[in-house]
């Protein structure tokens, strides 16, 4: 699949690219009933978050708005929409399609581009402390075995990970 | 002996040494074997998803594949694992062009999945080869008098499809748990609503919101512990407890604790080898009405 350039055609071709994408198969089968927006724990505490209106925007071709702003950050995974939808759109994953295309164009939020840093140094997205690893007989636990970094590290080339961090780097 | 390769994920080793300790313990005794191989990974949870899925899916199965290499199941404790883990192995078995197109950027490794393991969250282990009756036989400390808000958080459950853990709206498998240890899982408004865990970080203001609710609820309804599940929704309402303190000025005092802690202590393990000090919130009225 070709990203980038080939996704600013036109308006409504926003949702074909996400429907192409792993994740986004099940976008068009959206028929905004709004079961996603009652289910949600989120929409519930903020008017800042809505899936069926992510969905709408998406599918009336809305990339920009849907892609740099705020929302998609905010859907809190917890799969009910995706869970009670009439229709079987994979909500919470399509917001995943959507994250992965903001990401590759640049809007990766700090706490995300964190992750991704932690990941490729250190294979894990928290990194035990020296501190806590040399106390760990004390409370009789066995020591931690070595991650696999180099073998990840081979991974997140392959799929170019390693560059999505590279070009958060270059925009910031 | 039944044995499991262990999933020990980045945040109970980094953060959580109580659920690690209580649940090798509790499982111990209970005839589990847990192996701990070498160069397992973070599991790629939605943090990673969101960033790109078919990383997050490689690197799913990457770590599968080393305990297809060890011929045995993964056992998770923190339901984050879980869920990437499980949700992955069933996607690859499902769909061979995915199988296929993984097995490519796996290669890159020297790796190959076959999608011959199943990946267990270890209350699955406990239900299917304990079983509940079993378990309750085992135990010799009760935890009569104790009412317990039992919190499945939100990826042990969901997606059912994949995960297959339990009825997505209206669970048992947890209550039932609980209950075999002699101790009263009660109902409380919204129980299955998530805490907030994931939004902690990018916006704490509505995480901490979402996690108030679960204690505002499970107070209510007369509480005397939250156990959890998942080391996220355990820091969401544990550490939660003293952000909302500070930032709303209202204090619930309400303890949280792991299942696998609840079962140490009905299995008679000394709560002094718990490593119950790495509670925020103090568990000590609970391990008193245990004791």
């Amino acid at each position: 699949m070709k990203h980038g350039k080939d996704e600013k055609t036109t308006n409504l071709a926003f949702s074909d690219v996400i429907s192409s994408r792993l994740g986004g198969e099940t976008i068009n089968l959206c028929y905004q009933c709004g079961t996603c927006a009652s289910s949600c724990p989120v929409a519930k505490i903020t008017p800042r978050f809505n899936p069926r209106e992510i969905i709408k925007l998406t599918l009336s071709g809305e990339k920009d708005e849907v892609i740099s702003g705020d929302a998609i950050w905010l859907c809190c995974s917890c799969y009910n929409c995706q869970e009670r939808c009439p229709q079987k759109v994979e909500i919470a994953d399509v917001i995943y399609a959507l994250r992965n295309i903001a990401v590759k164009e640049g809007y990766i939020p700090n706490i995300f581009s964190e992750f991704a840093s932690a990941i490729l140094n250190d294979a894990r997205v928290v990194k035990v402390s020296k501190f806590v690893e040399t106390k760990r007989p004390t409370l009789g636990l066995p020591p931690l075995q070595p991650t696999g970094v180099n073998a990840l590290r081979k991974i997140l080339s392959a799929t170019g990970f390693d560059k999505l961090q590279q070009k958060k780097e270059e925009a910031t | 002996m039944t044995s499991y390769a262990l999933f020990l994920g980045c945040t109970i080793p980094a953060r959580q040494p109580n659920y690690e300790v209580s649940a090798r313990k509790a499982l111990a005794k209970l005839g589990i074997e847990l192996v701990d191989l070498a160069d397992m990974t973070c599991c790629a949870p939605p943090p990673v998803q969101s960033i790109d899925l078919e990383t997050s899916l490689s690197i799913a199965a990457y770590n599968i594949c080393l305990a297809e290499e060890a011929n045995l199941n993964i056992v998770t404790l923190c339901t984050g694992c879980f869920e990437s883990l499980a949700m992955a192995n069933a996607m690859l078995k499902a769909d061979k062009q995915l199988k296929a197109r993984v097995n490519r950027i796996l290669s890159n490794a020297g790796k190959e999945f076959e999608g011959s393991k199943e990946v267990k969250h270890y209350l699955q282990v406990l239900v299917e080869d304990i079983g509940t009756k079993n378990l309750k036989q085992k135990i010799s400390k009760p935890l009569s008098n104790l009412k317990v808000a039992a919190f499945y958080g939100c990826h042990s459950l969901r997606p059912s499809e994949l995960l297959k853990f339990d009825d997505p709206e209206r669970p048992r498998v947890f209550d039932d748990l609980i209950e075999a240890l002699g101790a009263e899982s009660i109902e409380y408004r919204n129980k299955l609503r998530c805490c907030g865990g994931l939004l902690r970080g990018y916006s704490d203001e509505l995480a901490l919101e979402l996690a108030r609710e679960k204690l505002v609820n499970a107070s209510k309804a007369g509480a005397d512990c939250i156990a959890t599940l998942c080391p996220f929704c355990f820091i969401a309402l544990d550490l939660g407890q003293l952000q909302i303190k500070s930032k709303f000025e209202e204090e619930y005092n309400m303890p949280v604790l792991h299942y696998s802690e609840l079962l140490s202590l009905s299995l008679g393990i000394d709560p002094k080898d718990l490593a119950l000090q790495s509670h925020k919130v103090k568990v000590d009225k609970i391990v008193n009405k245990v004791s």
